[in-house]
């Protein structure tokens, strides 16, 4: 089963951070990762850039807008992204429970949504579409 | 009486005695809730149906569960009909081994375990592991779990609905849990546990001060978890709880009113659950791992222990608060233990605690509080204070009992003028 871990971070408080406790934090957590690569639960992550480099599409009257910027500030935000491949929640849990990234901030555990059921009824629905347009 | 009747019989006293066991294994042969529930209800009208015909079996439970098993591929198939992903999974539960007869007893008692464990699994919210645990572990229906919570019952039906939602998709497992996580998942139960009981016990709002029957829940539900897992704390919840429930005769008047420990009248003190309480508290204290239950319930103790208010060993259950709030830190424990010092020191050693607690900021929006430093400087004779103590008491209790306790206080505060 997969798993996102959505995980979260108080700006304020890592740049609070000395630049050797900031370097360990990060050894340590690239250290865990790895560690996860080894047993074959890290399925995939990437790190974000601070929210000050995002950009956001919203659907407005009619059409696409773009706007500087997440929808709103809090004091956390979402600092990476990784995907887990475990056996079931508990599992997941026990895995990032020893994340050193849950120093920085919570991690949100959500199970990764299979959507192969709808997309096979999305190709069936497109097909038929396609066939009904042919009859005269 | 005829052998059908006699058979009925037996069916009922079984889904009174077995039910909830054989529900806990459907759950884990099925690995889903509701297939269980609807299975388990199959499985008996099938007793009813087969057993005066063909005979009783000679291991009801196990052909109830093999029968549930049944019914639920069954059911799976049916459904196949229309859904044709429903096929892989009534393939998969035929292919898993079910033949309940050869299991042993040890993996059924941890059914028992893994629905109490899954039920209180801390991945859900608290008032849902509440409402599931009452549910599926004790089988008490929504609607009885609605009033007892004053809850309407479609809301809790619906947290109950989300909960087993959560469960599936979320792909909560259906185990006990691994030693090194026990201790505070074990904690998680018990907490959920303590919570029902204290629902009943004293009700967080209404006009009848106790609901009888969640507190009673609550103490089977301990009963069953000390059976199941006989860890210390679950000995210190379950003395706690029988300890507190031997006062319930006495702690209200015949008019409905709250009658204070030191006011009881101790005859009405059930003797029998202060026995099996107190060998429980000694049973968890000689165990060396004990735990904030633990320690409260040897606190309950010493009160069952004597005759009167005065007759209280009060420098034990000082010294049994400071360990308790080493243990767990809490401004609630700091004032309980305030109060009894105030019993061995007197009223103004007592306020002092208080007016400490209330200081840092803390306890100030908690009734109790303020009501205990209006007792203290009521018999300081500091009237002016009690009342003012008193008021902020009332303004902030949604207890029915309590509000015309206090009341009842100010009157007499103001007579005495």
């Amino acid at each position: 089963m997969k798993y996102i871990c959505l995980g979260y971070i108080e700006p304020n408080k890592v740049e609070a951070m000395s630049e050797t406790e900031r370097n360990a934090m990060v050894d340590e957590c690239v250290a865990y990762d790895d560690e996860l690569r080894k047993k074959g639960h890290f399925a995939g992550g990437e790190a974000l850039q601070g929210p000050q480099t995002a950009t956001t599409l919203r659907w407005k009257s009619g059409k696409v807008s773009i706007t500087d910027g997440p929808y709103a500030e809090t004091k956390e935000q979402i600092g990476g992204i990784l995907v887990l491949e475990t056996r079931d929640l508990n599992h997941a849990i026990q895995l990032m429970s020893k994340h050193p990234g849950v120093k920085a901030g919570p991690f949100e555990i959500r199970p990764a949504a299979d959507l192969s059921e709808m997309i096979r009824e999305s190709e069936q629905r497109r097909a038929g579409g396609k066939a009904k347009s042919k009859r005269p | 009486m005829n052998q059908d009747s006699r058979v009925h019989e037996q069916v009922e006293s079984l889904y009174r005695a077995d039910s909830r066991r054989i529900l806990a294994t459907l759950v884990r042969l099925l690995g889903d809730f509701d297939l269980a529930e609807d299975a388990m209800q199959d499985t008996f009208a099938a007793a009813l149906e087969h057993w005066p015909k063909d005979g009783v079996p000679a291991n009801p439970r196990a052909w109830l569960v093999s029968t549930g098993r049944f019914k639920a591929i069954d059911a799976v198939r049916r459904r196949a009909r229309f859904d044709a992903s429903q096929e892989k999974i009534a393939e998969q539960l035929e292919t898993e081994p079910g033949d309940a007869a050869a299991e042993s007893d040890e993996s059924v008692a941890d059914d028992r375990l893994r629905l109490i464990f899954t039920c209180c699994h801390p991945a859900l919210a608290p008032e849902a592991r509440v409402a599931l645990t009452l549910r599926e572990v004790c089988g008490l229906t929504t609607e009885e779990i609605a009033r007892a919570f004053l809850t309407a019952a479609p809301t809790l039906a619906q947290r109950i609905v989300r909960a087993k939602a959560k469960i599936r998709a979320a792909r909560i497992p259906y185990q006990v849990p691994a030693p090194e996580e026990l201790p505070d998942r074990l904690d998680a139960v018990l907490q959920v546990v303590y919570l029902v009981f204290n629902e009943g016990y004293s009700a967080s709002s209404g006009a009848s001060l106790t609901r009888a029957d969640l507190s009673a829940e609550a103490i089977r539900l301990g009963r069953l978890l000390l059976e199941l897992l006989p860890e210390p704390e679950v000995m210190g919840l379950l003395a706690l709880m029988l300890l507190q429930e031997s006062r319930r005769a006495a702690r209200t008047s015949p008019t409905g009113e709250l009658v204070l420990l030191e006011n009881q009248n101790r005859s009405l003190w059930s003797r029998e659950q202060i026995v099996e309480g107190v060998k429980l508290v000694e049973r968890g204290l000689l165990s060396r791992r004990f735990g904030p239950y633990t320690l409260q319930a040897a606190i309950a103790a010493v009160h069952s222990e004597a005759s009167d208010a005065a007759a209280t060993d009060w420098a034990q259950i000082i010294a049994l608060y400071s360990v308790l709030a080493r243990a767990e830190p809490s401004p609630v424990v700091e004032l309980n233990r305030a109060v009894a010092v105030a019993m061995r020191a007197g009223p103004e050693a007592g306020l002092a605690l208080i007016d400490a607690i209330f200081a840092r900021g803390e306890l100030t929006d908690y009734h109790l509080a303020h009501s205990a430093r209006a007792d203290l400087c009521r018999r300081l004779g500091r009237s002016a204070e009690a009342r003012a103590s008193y008021e902020r008491a009332l303004a902030l209790t949604r207890l029915e009992p309590e509000r015309r306790f206090l009341e009842k206080r100010l009157r007499e505060l103001g007579e005495e003028k």
